[in-house]
């Protein structure tokens, strides 16, 4: 790992020049991959992922049914080759977390009710890392959720703040992760629904105030950009 | 299997039950069970604790040894956290390696505990680069009543405080007391048709549409946090959960830990 910089902030901008308030550039691309039912494909600065949705579909093993629902699994992964030193292939401690709490994200817009005794699929894989990966993999699944037609309540949209010297920071990339002070993923529903919340580091009782706002913020651009993306693969509303 | 069908008969209850300002076993929204901590239970470990809360029953022991440090943190001992839902304490628990519930209950316990600074890790670095205390903290779930992050999140810290790190084992002189900077406390909060209770029993927790667990530190600041469940939270619910949770760790803190 390189030395941690003096300092984050440099005159009132972060390393990337960004502003405290600001997401990094993003990319939505809806309907990219032609066997899964729905897919996405997101960028968020560095982070590259990619988002399949399989289902409703049999479910296997049987005894995982249920009567009256679909179940809905989510498997979070990261490509050996995302990250600087490489990774070693399949589920760790890490991945089997993210992948639950993100499930617990998602899970709440799907109408199960729709497809008893099914099963929906969401796969995320990450090709390049660069901190916010859950979130944009959340951001992605949400989108191919409604590419594969699932019915949904709502698009989760998801994004991080972070303490940064002592001020809290929209969508923090790798090297304020690694020598920030406070992390902070969320998701939500608009206009108010909080699906996902988890947060190590250190906030006061206020910091975390501020912090929770500014993601909140930073979360209905991103919904925004997703509502966009799908409207210019299937059209305006009601069309 | 069984316990969820028994769930679904009793939600409606217990959803009425919170619309009117109860709970199944008569606590108020804001009280925990009983609380018991028994540290130094377990002697062939350095560090070790028993909670009970209710009939929810956690054995932490922590084990301490030498070990090489990582290449990131050449002079910071190592914190290793790792809970086991073995068979013995629920119906529902099957033998094998953790699963998802294991491997999150391990990990928001390890996020209290470093992201708090509890242990202060450049004190535990023995030779720089080669050598460093590596500090095992694993969690052993013995009854599963509800409310296990809780539970072994206090068992971790009430077993730290009750280690020492063993100098005499290893000819390094004599046995110390673990250096123990601060006192993190998880309390969870659910949520049951709109109303917030702490301290989930197993019952409650099988109807809960979310959970959120908030660790706080001994200046009221908090260190770390987990949503768990496919329910949804409001703005409000969750400003809400801090200040009840807030609360009570300083309770918990001042009546077990100080």
């Amino acid at each position: 790992m390189k030395d941690k910089p003096e300092k984050l902030i440099v005159k009132g901008k972060r390393l990337d020049g960004r502003k405290m308030d600001e997401l990094r550039p993003i990319k939505i691309e809806v309907g990219v991959l032609k066997r899964a039912d729905g897919s996405c494909y997101m960028e968020l600065g560095e982070n590259k992922v990619m988002a399949a949705v399989y289902g409703p579909r049999e479910v296997h093993p049987r005894h995982l049914q249920e009567a009256t629902k679909a179940i809905i699994r989510y498997r979070y992964n990261m490509a050996s080759f995302s990250v600087e030193e490489r990774k070693r292939p399949g589920p760790d401690r890490r991945s089997v977390e993210i992948s639950k709490v993100s499930r617990d994200a998602i899970e709440p817009v799907i109408i199960k009710e729709c497809f008893p005794k099914a099963a929906v699929d969401i796969f995320v894989e990450v090709l390049q890392a660069d901190a916010g990966t859950r979130t944009a993999g959340i951001n992605a699944a949400s989108v191919a959720l409604a590419d594969a037609g699932i019915p949904m309540k709502g698009l989760v949209s998801s994004c991080a703040v972070g303490k940064i010297d002592g001020q809290i920071v929209l969508d923090p990339m790798k090297e304020e992760d690694n020598y920030g002070e406070a992390d902070m993923p969320i998701a939500m529903v608009m206009p108010d629904k909080i699906t996902l919340l988890q947060m190590d580091g250190c906030f006061t009782q206020d910091e975390f105030k501020q912090a929770f706002e500014l993601a909140k913020k930073g979360c209905e651009q991103i919904y925004e950009m997703q509502r966009q993306a799908l409207i210019e693969k299937y059209g305006v509303e009601g069309k | 299997m069984n316990e969820s069908i028994v769930a679904e008969i009793r939600k409606d209850y217990m959803y009425d039950l919170a619309k009117k300002g109860e709970r199944v076993d008569g606590r108020a929204f804001d009280q925990y069970r009983d609380i018991s901590i028994e540290p130094g239970i377990v002697s062939r470990a350095e560090g070790s604790a028993r909670v009970q809360i209710g009939n929810t029953q956690v054995l932490v022991g922590v084990k301490i040894q030498p070990g090489e440090p990582f290449p990131d943190t050449p002079n910071e001992g190592v914190i290793i956290t790792n809970a086991e839902l073995v068979p013995l304490a629920s119906p529902t628990f099957e033998a094998g390696p953790p699963k998802e519930d294991a491997i999150e209950l391990a990990r928001v316990v390890d996020r209290g505990i470093r992201e708090s600074g509890a242990l202060d890790l450049a004190k535990l670095c023995i030779e720089e680069g080669a050598k460093v205390w590596m500090v095992f903290i694993d969690v052993h779930v013995l009854d599963h009543d509800g409310n296990l992050i809780d539970a072994a999140a206090l068992g971790a810290i009430a077993a730290l405080l009750n280690a020492k790190l063993p100098n005499e084992r290893y000819e390094m002189g004599k046995d110390a007391q673990l250096p123990v900077a601060d006192l993190p406390v998880a309390i969870t909060v659910a949520e049951i048709g709109g109303k917030l209770l702490l301290d989930p029993s197993l019952e409650e927790e099988q109807i809960t549409p979310a959970k959120l667990t908030i660790i706080f530190n001994k200046d009221g600041s908090i260190s770390g946090m987990q949503k768990s469940g496919t329910g949804m939270l409001t703005s409000e619910q969750i400003y809400q959960a801090i200040e009840m949770a807030s609360k009570k760790a300083k309770e918990i803190r001042k009546k077990f830990l100080e």
